[in-house]
């Protein structure tokens, strides 16, 4: 019991972070149809981004670590952003309307591109970070057994829940939101009534960024170690969370997240830890064969 | 915007620098924002943690290149006429056709100095190697061009048929002991069978699905090789593959008693050059004849069905052609010319562990047949010599490799979405001379 | 043909020149979610006659010929295409079967050809199932054994035929994409014949062609009707293809059968005049739509014979 309730508390973090990169998936694919392959990049440059100010405000002496969280957030945020707004500029957008094979080719182009950007500018080393935050909450004590959660894991959730809730607003409440909902109803009409398609992409690319980017340093602070090769599977188990949630739909893309998260702790507790991944994968065919409109997702009815 | 600014700057004769300028600083700010972190800074390791290095010049002369470059390009822009892309699509389909016309001609040729190739003068076992690599990648890509460029079918996961076969080979090899000449075929059967295991659930998926399904059972492959360690040996790998032999003959300096290797046999002298020849021979072989398949097997119904398939899958639909069979048969031969590769791979290796199969590889794949032009098969050719012989002849630029493989992929597809050379001729062509129809009234 | 009541005229599966029924349509209904977009809809076409559905736009005509072709699965309803000697229950097969196995060929609104491929290979594309039984399933064909090359011949010819039917012999080597639109059209009614259906089910063949281009698609509907006595069915806005050729018409609003019965009988009913120009009462046809009706009815369009130059 004490060793499920453990597991529990890992898997929602883990699915918390899965979730923040899936809503990036889960926008695009509704706004152009296509898979950014390149988006666990996105969150694998987040990661670095998030060290690197780490690093600097620790020598700076900024060290209180509220403080320190949120600048590092915020920069990365920006930074990050600027790469996700570049990925689409120079390999997307002119390939619209192009043949279906193209975009995703580029994507993948992007995506080897970005890895070896990192592994050459950063080493192909792994990147260890002194924890920033220490400690937790004893849940539950038995002789064998103890359930910690610890004050990162309970960060890491709250930030996730205050980024979700911000982000809900901005697509039910703002312009852009309205925009972006439009954009991903009809193009073309949206592009008639005086919608600017190509900035509204845009800004999907940079917010989806951004959220990778979040996730990149809560994975970098939970784990405490990072390479240039994270954003792979971090990239392929995103995508199935959407997948699983039902790609296109935002709540279904943060369900996912928190499921795949589970499932994969569940798996490595109780099943074996070296076949974790091939559960992700696994589960991301089933769906795609027996529910390709996943949990949340409405059904799409093919244009004859 | 920028077509019409061209159009002024065309009626005008003038351009407006202004503008220009704004659009390179624009640019130039967005790759101060892209530079700061990542290139400016890097974490190093030092005792007692991570430590920063400083690179400022570095952010400097990626801005100023962005800066200038952008310029250079805006102002070519503005001052050439519009519709460019349309003349420059056309040119390049041109020179598509001629290189694939001349590739009739050049093509036995090509053939005729690839077999010369060991006797030439200048040719050494380094060179022969390096060809024999750049031939299996040749026939790679011309495996999974069947898959990309006929069918249309995004196969991120192509790595994984030549695991398969290169496990299957080794195992059967080291396990019953089989000669190579009965391994391959088992071994590309293995592939084309995992093809179509894999291939039956998810080839009635979108396509984008199917890259990622493909691009997961990549990954999947590789971790059960990892560690299924009774079976595979794991991260050890499989060593003492047994060599091919010249149909039976073994290419070994010592024979035993009342036994003959091929040096006995021919009355040579040992080198070991017999075996790297006789192995570029082999892979050349198994090469011409996926190339043959390809030619013969486009000009078939199933290969026309691919082709359609790749165009419009919903009118193929309501011509009666069963999509899902059809993708299928297209994956499995892909696979099988992968494990036939798989298999070349072991034996002249000898020894292989989970380490060579990885996303990596099929990448350079895919990047093969991309960048040479989906469907072309001299394409193939051309970009496999260029990506393989040119890093292999650059060593010491190895690590921008995959760099410049990703770039490249980008700029393509950008540049030219259906790869560089990509040109198609018809498979058929109608006799317009021979009287005509004679097919009149016929009953449904 | 009695006026029937509202409630029975909506299962009528009479055929005006009591021809056999090829296809009989009864009680079709599709719904997406809560949207009805076919409701309860019967009616039989006839074997080598051309029967064409109309109805005002939304009316559910492309969502029948999708049910009907296999790309969506009815709700509910029966769709059954009786070919003589064999019978098939459409809304039980695949879409490829039903093209495959029942011989049901379509075009489609916006057309869907294999742009990249010649039109001759688009035409060959069409006969594929013959040509791989001819080619053993790739087996035979591959190291060229049996007759494949004979069976290539013969498709070739065919395809050659239904070239010169739509005068496309010129292009037959250049790719499908880069025909003009009516060409396009064109190519894809011969694509369509070339898989030899038993029933051609045309999706607004004549949409965006000019009214020269819209009178030789007449010529050609005709000719395959008596030339090829196949069933044709055939979605249509263009009032003067419809009135002109149709031997039957069935007409469609919100889903539902309005009315069926000859063009003549079509014309004068008042139901359809509402659904087309609203809330008319059913005392008179409006001056223009009599006008154009009767337009319509004039058969010596030029450009006649033209359709099967060659």
């Amino acid at each position: 019991m004490e060793y499920f309730v453990q597991q529990l508390i890992n898997g929602v973090t883990l699915g918390a972070i899965y979730g923040l990169i899936a809503i990036g998936y889960t926008m695009v694919y509704g706004i152009i149809g296509m898979i950014n392959f390149a988006h666990g990049d996105i969150f694998m440059i987040g990661a670095f981004v998030g060290l690197i100010a780490f690093l600097i405000l620790g020598l700076v002496g900024i060290t209180w670590v509220p403080l320190a969280l949120l600048i590092v957030l915020v920069v990365a945020m920006l930074l990050t952003s600027v790469y996700g707004w570049t990925v689409e500029r120079i390999a997307y957008r002119p390939l619209r309307g192009s043949h279906r094979l193209a975009p995703l080719i580029s994507a993948i182009g992007m995506s080897i591109f970005l890895q070896n950007y990192v592994q050459l500018l950063q080493g192909a080393r792994v990147r260890p970070m002194p924890p920033v935050i220490q400690g937790g909450i004893t849940l539950m004590e038995t002789e064998t057994f103890v359930v910690q959660l610890s004050y990162v894991q309970i960060m890491i959730v709250l930030v996730t829940v205050a980024l979700m809730a911000i982000f809900a607003t901005i697509i039910a409440r703002t312009a852009l939101g309205r925009a972006q909902r439009a954009c991903e109803q009809d193009r073309t009409m949206a592009a008639l009534l005086g919608i600017n398609v190509d900035r509204t992409i845009s800004l999907t690319f940079v917010t989806g960024a951004g959220l990778a980017s979040v996730a990149g340093i809560l994975f970098l602070v939970y784990y405490g170690v990072i390479d240039f090769y994270i954003g792979f599977l971090a990239g392929i188990k995103a995508f199935t969370a959407a997948v699983l949630g039902g790609i296109g739909s935002l709540p279904g893309a943060m369900l996912g997240g928190l499921l795949i998260g589970l499932i994969e702790t569940f798996w490595s507790a109780y099943f074996t830890i070296e076949y974790k991944d091939v559960a992700a994968f696994s589960i991301l065919v089933l769906v795609l064969i027996f529910r390709p409109t996943g949990l949340l997702g409405r059904p799409e009815v093919e244009k004859v | 915007m920028a077509v019409e600014a061209g159009k002024r700057a065309a009626l005008e004769g003038t351009v407006d620098f202004q503008a220009i300028l704004k659009e390179a600083g624009l640019a130039a700010l967005v790759a101060f924002g892209l530079a700061i972190s990542i290139v400016g800074v890097r974490t190093v390791t030092i005792p007692g943690g991570l430590g920063l290095e400083y690179r400022w010049e570095w952010v400097v002369i990626a801005v100023v290149g962005v800066f200038l470059g952008r310029f250079a390009l805006a102002y070519r822009r503005e001052t050439r006429s519009p519709g460019r892309r349309a003349e420059r699509e056309e040119a390049m389909d041109r020179i598509g056709a001629q290189v694939q016309r001349m590739a009739k001609v050049a093509g036995p040729l090509l053939v005729v100095l690839a077999i010369a190739l060991p006797w030439m003068p200048f040719s050494n076992r380094y060179i022969v190697d390096i060809a024999t690599l750049v031939v299996m990648y040749i026939m790679l890509g011309w495996g999974l061009n069947i898959v990309v460029g006929l069918a249309g079918l995004l196969d991120l996961g192509y790595v994984a048929f030549y695991a398969v076969g290169a496990y299957s080979y080794a195992l059967i090899a080291v396990y019953f002991d089989l000669s190579f000449w009965i391994c391959l075929p088992l071994a590309g059967l293995f592939a084309a069978t995992f093809g179509v295991l894999l291939g039956f659930p998810v080839l009635r998926l979108r396509g984008d699905y199917l890259a990622i399904v493909t691009l997961g059972f990549g990954e999947i492959i590789r971790v059960v090789l990892l560690n299924w360690y009774e079976f595979t040996r794991g991260p050890d790998g499989i060593s003492g593959i047994p060599r091919p032999s010249f149909f039976g003959l073994p290419f070994s300096r010592r024979v035993q008693e009342g036994e003959q290797s091929f040096h006995t046999f021919f009355g040579l002298d040992f080198s070991s050059m017999h075996r790297i020849v006789f192995l570029y021979y082999l892979i050349l072989a198994l090469a011409l004849i996926t190339n043959l398949f390809t030619m013969r097997i486009r000009k078939l119904p199933v290969g026309r069905a691919w082709e359609a398939l790749r165009e419009d899958e919903i009118a193929c639909r309501s011509l009666g052609i069963n999509p899902t069979n059809t993708k299928l048969t297209a994956f499995a031969i892909g696979a099988m010319f992968g494990g036939f590769a798989g298999s070349f791979f072991a034996t002249r290796q000898g020894f292989i562990s989970p380490e060579s199969f990885t996303f990596v590889e099929s990448a350079v794949i895919l990047a093969i047949v991309v960048l040479g032009g989906m469907g072309s098969q001299i394409g193939v050719v051309i970009a496999a010599v260029v990506l393989i012989g040119g890093t292999e002849l650059f060593r010491e630029l190895e690590q921008f490799r995959m760099l410049a493989f990703g770039g490249l992929m980008v700029l393509i597809m950008v540049w030219r979405p259906r790869g560089l050379l990509a040109h198609r001729d018809p498979t058929m062509l109608l006799d317009t001379d021979s009287p005509s129809a004679t097919a009149g009234k016929s009953s449904p | 043909m009695s006026v029937a009541t509202a409630e029975t005229a909506n299962h009528d599966l009479t055929i005006p020149s009591g021809a056999r029924a090829l296809l009989t349509v009864e009680h079709l209904t599709m719904r997406f979610g809560g949207l009805v977009a076919v409701d309860d809809v019967s009616f039989a076409a006839g074997d080598a006659e051309i029967t064409a559905i109309i109805g005002p736009n939304g009316a559910g005509k492309t969502t029948l010929f999708n049910c009907l072709t296999g790309f969506y699965k009815p709700t509910v309803g029966r769709l059954t295409l009786d070919r003589g000697e064999k019978q098939f229950l459409l809304e039980r097969m695949d879409d490829f079967r039903i093209a495959q196995q029942a011989h049901v060929a379509r075009t489609f609104q916006n057309i869907r050809l294999f742009p990249a491929m010649s039109v001759l290979e688009n035409l060959i594309v069409a006969q594929h199932n013959a040509l791989m039984r001819a080619s053993g399933y790739t087996v035979f064909g591959l190291f060229g054994i049996g007759g494949y090359q004979k069976a290539e011949r013969e498709a070739i010819d065919w395809a050659r035929y239904w070239l010169e039917q739509v005068r496309l012999v010129e292009r037959a080597d250049d790719n499908a994409g880069d025909l003009p639109y009516g060409a396009q059209r064109r190519l894809e009614i011969a694509r369509a014949m070339c898989s030899r259906p038993a029933l051609l089910c045309l999706d607004e063949p004549a949409a965006g062609l000019n009214p020269r281009e819209s009178a030789e698609l007449n010529e050609l509907l005709l000719y395959i009707k008596q030339q090829h006595k196949i069933g044709l069915l055939l979605i249509e806005h263009d009032m003067s293809v419809v009135m002109e050729i149709s031997d039957h018409i069935v007409v469609l609003d919100y889903g539902r059968k309005i009315s069926d019965g000859t063009p003549a009988h079509v014309r004068a009913d008042p139901a359809v005049v509402r659904a087309y120009l609203g809330e008319e009462e059913d005392d008179e046809i409006p001056a223009e739509v009599a006008a154009d009706l009767a337009e319509d009815q004039d058969p010596g369009a030029d450009g006649s014979g033209e359709v099967r130059g060659g």
